[in-house]
């Protein structure tokens, strides 16, 4: 192949063809995740259910994208509580890290986005017990900090010549978006359809796109980034985020006291400041 | 071109190919090592065709919406081919012909579409010819929008393919030389006369096999699309960003389109790419030589 005949190229460019191919490599490699960190219960994992137990080992946490704040946040608080423990945490889009974990992702804890996912993982037969609401989300309109296309409501997001950018109806924000649209009586022309609410926000905060519907709690994370402006409609659809243990966890009690921390007063809290709703 | 001396014992390995001798032996052992690489390439593919559906396989890869992507990402990876000569030529010309200053820098940014992550290129892309963007503002100002069109498509795609082309011609350019254009220029050709009855001419093949890695890595694009064009059925939404969206809903339409794709990307390359041969053999028909 011409592209990789090297023998009459200087020297100085061979060596470049190298360092690419290093470079790929390494991509390759970085692509490989968290699977190097496997779970391994420690020697006091067979503790009992006694409180001053102390727990031990790896736990790996796959959460929903829009989870990265708040999840990063009560990791570090449980590695706190429990010194011997260290959280390993994984955040795609929903559907990706389900897709991850019925492949064989060492997956110990598994927080989606909705419960369509959710229920992908239960049918796949890998959730431990029944999953448990801890959040809920709901979308808000979002325009770059300069408003170029002066909009106020809902319904001027869907005018002819605004650039609204939403999610594709196939992801869990799409999804929402459709509803909320049909529920102001108001058809959208988005000039994009992303595949995550990342991509929706990116759009808006590089001021590419007028509006952006995500969620309220992307809207806080990005500051004065963006400014929000309430749908404000009487029936608001909302996501609601379940949390399950994965069946095939090695360390069960670590999963479980993750969970107890999400879903308890300390955990809430830690997700009301970042702006989600109630379960 | 070098004619091995060699040793008597070695003589069997070599066989007499054309008109030259060609060292042809190779270590058993490198077929072992070869096996186990092309098998790290094959088997990936062959377990994605396992779980194809092929019942399904029709109406899962014509329905409205994967039409739409088959058939946008085959026109902007037409379009960004046609790019890629355009600007790619020239600039193999000039890196394996010229000499100036920065030369190898300019040969080393080129290659950085090749080395940087897609969507890096979809950022850079993005920060200057968006609307808040470098050039984008401008261009705003005159009304031309480029995010959100197949324009931004077409960019992205030619922006992360034209290297391929680039090095490849580069590399045939090399090895033909430049003793033909030479002796053209003392018969009294103009530069552009050699340009276009000998160079272009000479390294044909090699024009071709880019342009046709070109085509495939521009089907292939995904990372500098969504990040600089977004997604939307018809207008930038292409093959690969149509796999990857359905992949949330319908697993089995995604593998469905994974195969198409693949099979589009084989045919296209089996049909046309070819390992270049000497170059000079493309000017020269071995008829001709005595």
């Amino acid at each position: 192949m011409t592209l990789f005949n090297t023998s009459t190229r200087p020297r100085r460019l061979r060596l470049g063809a190298v360092a690419a191919g290093a470079a790929v490599l390494a991509l390759g490699l970085s692509g490989c995740g968290p699977a190097a960190t496997s779970p391994s219960a420690g020697p006091d994992s067979n503790a009992t259910e006694n409180a001053t137990a102390e727990l031990s080992g790896t736990l790996n946490v796959y959460a929903a994208a829009s989870l990265k704040q708040t999840f990063t946040e009560l990791a570090h608080e449980f590695e706190a509580k429990n010194p011997h423990v260290k959280v390993s945490l994984s955040f795609d889009g929903s559907s990706t890290l389900v897709t991850q974990i019925t492949q064989g992702a060492p997956a110990d804890v598994f927080a989606s986005a909705d419960s369509a996912n959710m229920k992908k993982l239960s049918n796949a037969g890998l959730a431990k017990d029944s999953p448990v609401d801890f959040a809920s989300n709901v979308l808000t309109l979002v325009v770059p900090p300069g408003n170029p296309a002066n909009i106020t409501t809902f319904a001027d997001a869907a005018k002819p010549g605004v650039k609204l950018v939403v999610c594709a109806p196939q992801v869990p924000c799409g999804a929402a978006a459709q509803a909320d649209a049909a529920g102001a009586g108001l058809t959208l022309s988005p000039v994009s359809e992303e595949l995550s609410v990342t991509s929706v926000l990116g759009k808006v905060t590089s001021g590419e796109a007028d509006a952006g519907l995500v969620y309220v709690t992307d809207a806080i994370t990005e500051g004065d980034k963006v400014r929000s402006i309430p749908l404000t409609l009487a029936n608001t659809t909302i996501n609601r985020y379940p949390i399950a243990a994965v069946s095939t966890t090695k360390v069960p009690e670590l999963a479980q006291g993750f969970i107890a921390l999400v879903t308890d007063s300390e955990g809430q809290k830690v997700l009301k400041n970042a702006g989600f709703g109630a379960p | 071109m070098p004619v091995l001396v060699l040793p008597k014992s070695n003589r069997q390995a070599a066989r007499v190919q054309g008109r030259t001798w060609q060292y042809t032996g190779v270590p058993k052992w490198i077929y072992l090592v070869a096996a186990v690489g092309a098998l790290f390439i094959l088997l990936p593919l062959t377990g994605m065709v396992a779980q194809v559906n092929w019942g399904q396989f029709g109406a899962l890869v014509t329905s409205e919406s994967s039409l739409a992507a088959l058939v946008l990402s085959l026109k902007t990876a037409a379009a960004s081919t046609a790019l890629c000569i355009v600007f790619g030529v020239p600039l193999a010309l000039l890196l394996a012909r010229a000499q100036f200053l920065g030369q190898r820098i300019l040969r080393a940014l080129i290659l950085l579409p090749l080395i940087v992550p897609p969507v890096v290129g979809g950022l850079a892309l993005l920060y200057t010819f968006g609307r808040q963007g470098l050039i984008g503002k401008s261009l705003t100002l005159v009304g031309i929008d480029i995010a959100f069109s197949t324009t931004a498509v077409i960019m992205a795609q030619t922006f992360v393919a034209l290297p391929f082309l680039v090095l490849s011609l580069e590399g045939t350019l090399r090895t033909a030389g430049q003793k033909y254009e030479a002796v053209a220029a003392t018969l009294g050709a103009r530069p552009g006369t050699v340009l276009r009855r000998i160079t272009l001419p000479l390294v044909l093949p090699g024009l071709i096999s880019g342009a046709v890695l070109s085509f495939a890595r521009c089907l292939g694009e995904f990372g500098a699309t969504l990040t600089f064009a977004g997604s939307l059925q018809g207008v930038t939404r292409t093959m690969p960003l149509e796999i990857y969206l359905q992949r949330e809903t319908d697993p089995e339409a995604a593998v469905a389109l994974s195969f198409l794709l693949i099979a589009v990307a084989v045919l296209v390359v089996a049909l046309t790419y070819r390992v270049p041969k000497s170059p000079l053999r493309a000017l020269v028909s071995p008829e001709a030589t005595p």
